[in-house]
């Protein structure tokens, strides 16, 4: 069973193993438990040959774009004369996902030390954690931490004694979902609304505070000193279907499922199994309906893609979907898709930044159209209207937030068009209708 | 221009060769294509928010946004496929879901883009059954009132704002679909140039007080013109309503003044509209001032000023046509040539180099100072019995009365007639700039024309006319017929002014030889 | 007509925001200063502080009014309006007064479909708020839906100020509530 409870056997607990933990919390229990040797072994290193360990191990990033972290590390050019920055996304805000959180309620240095090792690693001479507000206690404990290995040398001017300089600062958000964007993310971090920008210019040439930077998730850097301590043939061991997915990765299970957590796994493991084994299968007495395996923002899966699915990032979008953020959300059999549709899009509809027209405009209007039909007052030309939209919605915007909302649309439309259809035509919910009988 | 290689592509069939950094949506202008759009504009920064210049660029994966995406060698760019089309009259209808489509009672209505954008490309009918969002109207202060019902959140407004008049009191409010154009509390639309917004915004939800209600678009009568209000020179449109002057507006001229124009400059245009002009020569009969024609007056003018001695006040505000004229007859009579300018604080724009509300509230000044008139703040100080006053200014102050009444005769050449010259033998009214073809001079010595944009009252004539009439009564035969050919002399005679005519200034100016370079520097 | 009297319109009222800016009394004053002074020394510019800043309005006044804008805006040499567009980007930043305890609960669609709409009821009840966003007569409660909290593994997680409760039912929410009172 994953987190909250003791590890399944089948998972492969690296970066969980300590999740439970409290000593482990402390900066003591950390450096008993190994903390802060990767970190002294990098910044004996050269920068270059950090970047070339992280690059062989085959690390992908972790929010949900899966970019392999060595090349974008690569991208830092360390010595044009300019500040570099690095920042950590905890912006951790995609429905379905909470596996940053438990990282840094339970290993804050873990994230610390990948942190710092990555700044060292690009040349940044400050690194911004930037966590979502509501994360109260993950910043409560970030912060402690943070002031601990200040405390103790390990950041500032002379990290771990080598004369060299790492900064470390906590900056906490909101309330806003797309700062979870890179650029937005960025903004919000300079003091603006959290827009995203547009691209080019990338963050590698001018990001934040116009200067190069860097971005990773909470869980890309938590792998890094695990990488570098048993080395990228180590890493790159973990893999189970396809050589460009390595590495251990947590999901979040969540929805209708017997034991929600967050779950280790290699990549490639049988999703299937998965659901079924790890996670305890569907709430006793129901069956699966439908999955979104990635976070809210990716295609949902029918029951049969998700149970042929390997867990990797070629393996969901063969499936129809994306390993995205890695938060599985499960519907049983009790449950409207109509409704939880239209539920997404309100929170895209929420959370949309108003930059562009077509987010601005189509989130709303989506999930005023989805609450019709879920409603009773849908029409057949409705769901043409719905497909239409969804596509304006697609790839025309600076960042895909618009894209995310027309994802789970498409996609629901097409594999429960049975559901949307008894709607319209029985005028309400039928599965109101029958438990109301 | 980030540099200066050429970059050639293709853009709806067309090559087109510009400078490497320019975006494809001006790259298609220079190509003749207008690419839709509502967030860019020239004078911002680019935004790339409302989607609405979505292209096709072959092998791209994506459509790109024209305004932010840079031209490439060999592109080849398509702005009427099929694809690109639909992504638009997409952007179309979302922009009208909450749009009130109150175009009947709307002062954009008539120049709209989004009116024009739609009919060009969008739907017939809009697909949305649901119900519109609502906004109050809001008073932003100054000439500004903000419809946010109607709003697109372009935010062009904002941009200028924050980046041209760097006085950021608007900003975006909210997020999604409950976004608003949004100020502070007692912080207002009071900068100087603050008016620019309402041009900049490209649909009815920024709107000018003072013209609300005041006509639809399509009953105007547009006249390019330069801003009479101060030595910048602005370069204007000056819209009329049945002979009336109700708007005036900037035109876009990037030596001058870029888009903008300053809120005093565009709202000080009702003296154009004065009523209590002199429609008729008038000439002095016992104690009385009499009706009477031009010929008439104009001898009667010419009697007074021979021989004896003249101080000639002109008017800043006069054209370089009838100044020349004037400086002629000061040469002819061994006159003195005066004008007074009114001042006022002066007040730039800051992003935009060399461009101000000047503190000389008056459209010539350099052209009066080129043709040998002297700058006075107490022009009638000197005046003695024996003096004849040609008086040009009609913006007299109280003080003034008890001065003029010391000269032995007045002349007055002007289109109203001021209190305090009363007591003149003859008055000539003439035309003021709205009423007649000419040309300033801005502060910089760039020669620009102004069109007529309405008819002249009664039997008042451009100045320049009345003067020739009375060089020529005065003995010096002046025939001219057009304010071109008066140009053209004017041209001829002054070195600083060789090779201008008419056609060769066009609607944008031209600087003088010799002139200083700086704001209406550039050819 | 002046446009200030049209119908629906609102005026611009200097003298509102004078009396709002009079009443204000400074927040960053003595330690509150200085910690402001710590926090800018992390970044490049001062801008950045413009969150934390706000964090720390709202830490002390329980919200941020318009007087505390204009505060935060001459610190960090902004505009009020700019700090405006900023405060209304981020759900967190109450622009109004809230009851003693803010309770968020997160409605997204997994809690969604662990039943957080009966929790949502449930509470709504037992404060006494009449709706979504209003705060109840005594003054303790004000209860929002929010979106996603990050703790979906743990339906229904509500927030309440700024300690997380997980796993809530609509059975829990009574003890839950009492504990508040």
């Amino acid at each position: 069973m994953g987190f909250p409870y003791p590890s399944h056997r089948r998972e492969t607990p690296v970066l969980s193993q300590h999740f439970g933990d409290a000593e482990a919390r402390a900066l003591d229990g950390w450096k008993k438990r190994g903390g802060y040797r990767a970190l002294e072994q990098a910044l004996g290193m050269e920068p270059a040959a950090i970047v070339a360990t992280i690059k062989e191990s085959g690390l992908r990033g972790r929010g949900g774009a899966g970019f392999p972290t060595g090349m974008k590390w690569g991208f830092m050019k360390p010595g044009d004369g300019k500040p570099h920055y690095l920042c950590v996304n905890a912006d951790e805000s995609e429905p379905g996902t909470f596996k940053d959180r438990e990282i840094m309620r339970w290993t804050p240095h873990a994230l610390i030390e990948g942190t710092a090792i990555g700044a060292y690693a690009i040349g940044a001479e400050i690194a911004y954690i930037y966590i979502r507000g509501e994360f109260t206690e993950p910043i409560r404990v970030m912060d402690q931490a943070v002031r601990d290995a200040y405390a103790a040398g390990i950041l500032g001017a002379n990290a771990m004694g080598t004369g060299k300089r790492v900064d470390v600062h906590i900056h906490k958000g909101a309330g806003a979902y797309i700062c979870g964007e890179e650029t937005a993310l960025m903004n919000s971090l300079e003091g603006r609304r959290g827009n995203p920008r547009i691209k080019p210019p990338f963050p590698a040439v001018a990001g934040l505070f116009g200067k190069p930077t860097t971005i990773n998730n909470v869980e890309t850097l938590a792998a890094v000193p695990h990488i570098l301590t048993n080395g990228a043939e180590w890493y790159k061991k973990f893999c189970l279907s396809n050589p460009k997915s390595t590495g251990t990765k947590l999901f979040s299970v969540c929805g209708n499922i017997a034991r929600p957590g967050n779950y280790e796994v290699v990549l490639g493991f049988p999703f299937k199994d998965f659901l079924y084994d790890l996670c305890g299968g569907p709430p006793p007495g129901r069956t699966f309906k439908a999955c979104i395996p990635g976070g809210s923002s990716v295609p949902i899966q029918s029951m049969a893609e998700a149970e042929a699915t390997l867990m990797d990032y070629e393996g969901f979008v063969a499936q129809g979907s994306m390993l995205g953020s890695g938060g599985v959300i499960l519907f049983d059999d009790s449950q409207c898709m109509v409704k939880h549709i239209g539920r997404l899009a309100r929170f895209y509809a929420h959370e949309s930044c108003a930059q562009c027209t077509q987010c601005r405009e189509g989130t709303a209007w989506v999930t005023r159209i989805l609450e019709r039909i879920e409603g009773g007052g849908g029409t057949i030309g409705d769901l043409d209207v719905l497909l239409e939209l969804s596509e304006n919605m697609t790839g025309k915007t600076i960042c895909v937030l618009s894209d995310s909302c027309a994802a789970p649309i498409v996609s629901g439309i097409q594999k429960f068009r049975d559901e949307f259809m008894a709607h319209i035509t029985g005028k309400g919910c039928p599965l109101r209708a029958s438990a109301a009988a | 221009m980030a540099d200066s290689t050429m970059v050639t592509l293709t853009i709806e069939g067309r090559e087109v060769a510009v400078a490497s950094g320019t975006s494809i949506l001006e790259a298609a202008k220079n190509a003749g294509v207008l690419i839709p759009h509502y967030c860019y504009h020239p004078g911002l920064p680019v935004a790339g928010v409302c989607r609405m210049c979505l292209v096709e660029v072959e092998k791209a994966p994506k459509l790109a946004a024209a305004c932010a995406t840079s031209v490439a060698d060999g592109q080849v760019v398509r702005v009427y496929s099929e694809k690109a089309l639909e992504a638009r009259k997409g952007v179309l209808e979302f922009l009208l879901i909450n749009h009130p489509l109150d175009c009947p009672i709307c002062d954009q209505a008539g120049e709209c883009e989004l009116q024009d954008y739609t009919f060009q490309e969008g739907r017939s009918q809009g697909r949305s059954l649901e119900s519109k969002r609502f906004n109050p109207v809001e008073d932003f202060g100054g000439d500004v009132v903000y419809v946010a019902n109607r709003c697109i959140l372009c935010t062009r407004c904002v941009r200028f704002m924050d980046d041209v008049a760097r006085d950021p009191v608007l900003n975006v409010s909210e997020r999604g679909d409950r976004a608003v154009i949004g100020k502070f509390e007692g912080q207002d639309l009071t900068h100087p140039w603050a008016g620019n917004v309402i041009e900049l915004c490209p649909v009815g939800a920024l709107l000018s007080k003072d013209f609300l209600n005041k006509a639809r678009a399509w009953e105007l009568d547009r006249t390019p013109s330069v801003c009479p209000n101060c030595t910048q020179g602005c370069n204007t449109i000056l819209e009329t309503r049945d002979n009336t002057v109700v708007r005036m507006r900037p035109r876009a001229n990037i030596d001058v003044n870029q888009w903008f124009l300053c809120d005093e400059g565009r709202l000080d245009y009702r003296w154009l509209n004065r009523q209590d002009r002199v429609e008729a020569p008038l000439v002095r009969r016992g104690e009385r001032l009499a009706g009477s024609d031009w010929e008439v007056a104009v001898r009667e003018a010419a009697l007074l000023l021979g021989g004896r001695r003249v101080v000639v006040v002109a008017s800043p505000m006069m054209s370089n046509e009838t100044l020349y004229l004037l400086s002629k007859l000061v040469e002819r009579s061994g006159a003195r040539g005066l004008f007074r300018v009114t001042t006022g604080p002066e007040a730039p724009l800051p992003a935009v180099p060399d461009l101000a509300l000047r503190a000389d509230r008056a459209a010539n000044v350099r052209g009066a100072e080129m043709f040998g008139f002297q700058r006075s703040e107490s022009p009638f100080d000197g005046l003695v019995s024996g003096d004849v006053l040609l008086l040009g200014d009609d913006r007299l102050s109280a003080g003034d009365e008890a001065l003029l009444a010391r000269a032995g005769a007045i002349v007055v050449l002007a289109s109203a007639l001021p209190a305090a010259a009363r007591t003149a033998q003859v008055v000539l009214p003439i035309t003021n700039m709205s009423e007649e073809e000419g040309s300033f001079t801005n502060l910089r010595g760039r020669v620009q024309r102004y069109l007529q944009a309405k008819s002249a009252p009664g039997m008042s004539r451009p100045g320049w006319w009345v003067l020739a009439d009375l060089l020529t009564a005065l003995g010096e035969p002046t025939s001219v017929f057009l304010a071109s050919e008066i140009f053209a002399q004017m041209a001829a005679a002054r070195p600083a002014l060789a090779g201008m005519s008419y056609e060769s200034l066009g609607l944008r100016g031209r600087l003088m030889d010799g002139a200083a370079t700086g704001a209406g520097a550039g050819r | 007509m002046k446009v200030s009297e049209m119908g629906g319109v609102k005026a611009p009222s200097e003298a509102t925001q004078h009396a709002a800016a009079a009443d204000h009394e400074p927040v960053f004053t003595g330690d509150r200063r200085s910690r402001l002074d710590e926090l800018l020394s992390r970044y490049p510019t001062r801008m950045a502080a413009l969150l934390p800043a706000l964090w720390m309005v709202q830490e002390d006044r329980g919200w941020v009014s318009q007087g505390a804008m204009a505060e935060v805006a001459e610190l960090l040499g902004l505009t009020p309006a700019y700090v405006k567009g900023v405060v209304t980007f981020y759900t967190m930043y109450h622009q109004h007064p809230v009851g003693k305890y803010f309770i968020q609960v997160c409605t997204t669609s997994p809690c969604g479909a662990c039943g957080a709409e009966d929790v949502v009821a449930a509470i709504l009840r037992q404060s006494g708020c009449s709706q979504l966003g209003s705060t109840s007569p005594d003054g303790r409660f004000t209860v929002i839906e929010v979106e996603c909290l990050g703790a979906c593994g743990f339906a229904t997680p509500i927030m309440i100020n700024d300690e997380f409760v997980e796993s809530v039912t609509p059975e829990r929410v009574s003890s839950l509530l009492g504990k508040l009172r």
